[in-house]
């Protein structure tokens, strides 16, 4: 990551970087997108635990909100239904690129996506602190810069959806289960529709 | 059932809503026997706290009992519990620390965007006090669903009336910590603004913490004639110049500690104040900030600063020169209720602490929004306003 003497001198990730080519210094390998997405937090669980939920792409959909379903094809195949704006789907097989235990997962997207996306999930063990997991994602907005606006408006933006699954991730990890000020189950199944 | 709810500036009314139901494993649902009006709910009837929406039902300081538990409850039916006004889940880094209104996971995290904007972090929930802080719906009700249950609330033994328990839930560890926050040394001199529930409570506190003097300022007269009543000496700064009398009565040296329990709304017709006005009027600025400016100005030299006031956005005309200068400490935050809540039971239970004296107004949650225009229009001789669902 440190790989790019002329413009970075400095020890911030790729995903902060103001200038110079940060996808190709994301150790993504084969990456496929322009729009750049990079979220940490730091989870109070033991690493293996962490990695292990997070492994089990069945478990993804219950803390990331705008995925409808994941089906596991085989070992490095997944089939991922996600809501995009205005009440449509998209979808596409991802395969794993890359993966190292309790330590990362790397992806892209196969031929044919509704959304090219690559990215890669990387889990650090810190100690006391628990595990910090950093997503980074690259995709290509459907409808380029206007689609990108567009989907911030209904805030199904992968910037503003990594924070929060990420925050519920954490949430169900530490705590068992995700927190909401619904007070009634309609109003529950309203926010999380 | 019934719900105090907001509708915009002076518009509060009681609806009927939906019943709270279990949502989560670790939540209960409690029936409301006791629920007060915190000065920090006038910043809401004010309308100086954004992210309100027509309909949040209010109240952060309530009690009663368990009549619903999730299967990861630890409470039992029929128990009597004070709800800290503070949501937090036990789980995090920061309820490890005990800091739990920094808690990681009380906030939803659609609502932490609002929180990281604004201060970087987000907080931790609260109920009924705006969607900054989650959007749970309040105590000023006669049920509510308490998330976290295994954690918060904490259950009050047999034959203890509400009446002595209820400010565990807010007021009394705030003045608790306040004092705390101070960090007072025997025979300190300890200067109190504002003598709301968390300034007298700060003053009680204070005491006994070993503070050999306690100077309470405020304008109300019933509210200093209660500081006094605590052993404090009084200031109403509508009679007398608060600088010029504290410096007088330290010896020229200023007090040890300082503590600003006014906040957001302070009032006071000073040339700076008057000037935040103005620009709270036309949005140059959010908060205005009398009292914690004269008390950094009046803390003796290496001296410190507590705020348990509630501030929300950005200031200027902070001294920061004086701060600086004079070498002080400020310690400041929400309240980690969770924290304090035990031992502040056992000093009630022992007659060491009496909160019952606060209590200037009981009512029925249906005259709610007459107890918030009362408390609004009045604060001499309204001190505090408990509703009671069922009361008339």
């Amino acid at each position: 990551m440190s790989d790019d003497p002329i413009v970075h001198g400095d020890d911030a990730p790729p995903s902060s970087w103001k200038k110079g080519d940060a996808p190709d210094a994301m150790g993504i390998g084969d990456t496929k997108g322009d729009s750049i997405v990079g979220r940490t937090v730091t989870i109070n669980r033991p690493v293996g635990e962490v990695f292990a939920y997070f492994r089990d792409f069945t478990n993804l959909p219950t803390f990331m909100e705008n995925v409808v379903s994941i089906e596991v094809l085989d070992e490095a195949r997944s089939h991922w239904v996600v809501k995009a704006p205005a009440g449509r789907t998209v979808e596409w097989d991802a395969r794993i690129t890359d993966e190292a235990q309790d330590r990362f997962i790397a992806w892209t997207s196969e031929p044919g996506a509704d959304v090219a996306n690559s990215g890669r999930v990387d889990f650090q063990d810190a100690g006391a602190r628990g595990t910090v997991v950093t997503a980074t994602i690259l995709y290509d907005p459907p409808g380029g810069i206007v689609g990108k606006i567009v989907a911030k408006m209904f805030q199904r933006e992968p910037a503003i959806q990594a924070r929060r699954d990420l925050r519920r991730f954490k949430q169900l990890m530490e705590t068992g289960e995700i927190a909401t000020s619904a007070y009634t189950a309609r109003q529950l199944e309203e926010e999380t529709n | 059932m019934r719900a105090l709810a907001w509708h915009g500036r002076h518009d509060v009314r009681v609806d009927t809503v939906d019943d709270p139901e279990i949502l989560n494993p670790r939540d209960c649902i409690i029936k409301v026997t006791s629920t007060a009006i915190c000065g920090s709910d006038l910043h809401l009837y004010d309308g100086y706290i954004p992210t309100m929406k027509a309909g949040d039902i209010l109240g952060h300081e309530f009690m009663g009992e368990v009549v619903e538990t999730g299967p990861k409850s630890t409470l039992q039916k029929g128990q009597r519990v004070v709800v800290p006004f503070t949501i937090a889940c036990g789980s995090c880094y920061h309820c490890g620390k005990h800091q739990y209104s920094a808690c990681d996971n009380g906030n939803p995290a659609d609502n932490q965007d609002i929180g990281m904007e604004l201060y970087g972090q987000p907080m931790s929930g609260l109920f009924g006090y705006s969607h900054l802080t989650g959007g749970y719906a309040g105590g000023q009700a006669e049920y509510v669903r308490v998330p976290f249950s295994d954690v918060g609330p904490i259950v009050i033994p047999d034959g203890v009336d509400d009446d002595t328990v209820l400010f565990l839930s807010d007021i009394l560890p705030t003045g608790w910590m306040a004092a705390e926050n101070a960090d007072i040394e025997p025979g300190d001199t300890v200067a109190v603004w504002g003598c709301g529930p968390v300034g007298l409570f700060a003053v009680q506190s204070a005491f006994l913490m070993g503070a050999a003097r306690v100077i309470a300022i405020d304008h109300f007269p019933k509210r200093l004639e209660l500081a006094k009543k605590f052993g404090a000496e009084t200031i109403n700064y509508e009679e007398s110049a608060v600088y010029e009398a504290l410096m007088t009565m330290t010896g020229g040296i200023g007090p040890d500690a300082v503590i600003d329990s006014v906040g957001l709304e302070a009032h006071g017709f000073f040339v700076d104040n008057v000037i935040d006005q103005i620009k709270k009027s036309t949005f140059l600025g959010t908060d205005r900030i009398h009292s914690i400016r004269q008390a950094i100005v009046a803390c003796r030299k290496g001296g410190r600063v507590s705020m348990p006031a509630v501030y929300g956005g950005i200031v200027d005309k902070f001294p920061l020169g004086a701060f600086m200068e004079k070498g002080l400490t400020l310690k400041t935050g929400q309240t980690h209720v969770q924290h304090y809540m035990p031992a502040l039971l056992n000093a009630i239970m022992e007659g060491k602490i009496d909160t019952t004296f606060l209590i200037s107004h009981r009512m029925d949650l249906e005259d709610a929004p007459k107890g918030y225009k009362m408390f609004h229009d009045d604060q001499n001789e309204v001190t505090k306003i408990v509703l009671k669902p069922g009361f008339n």
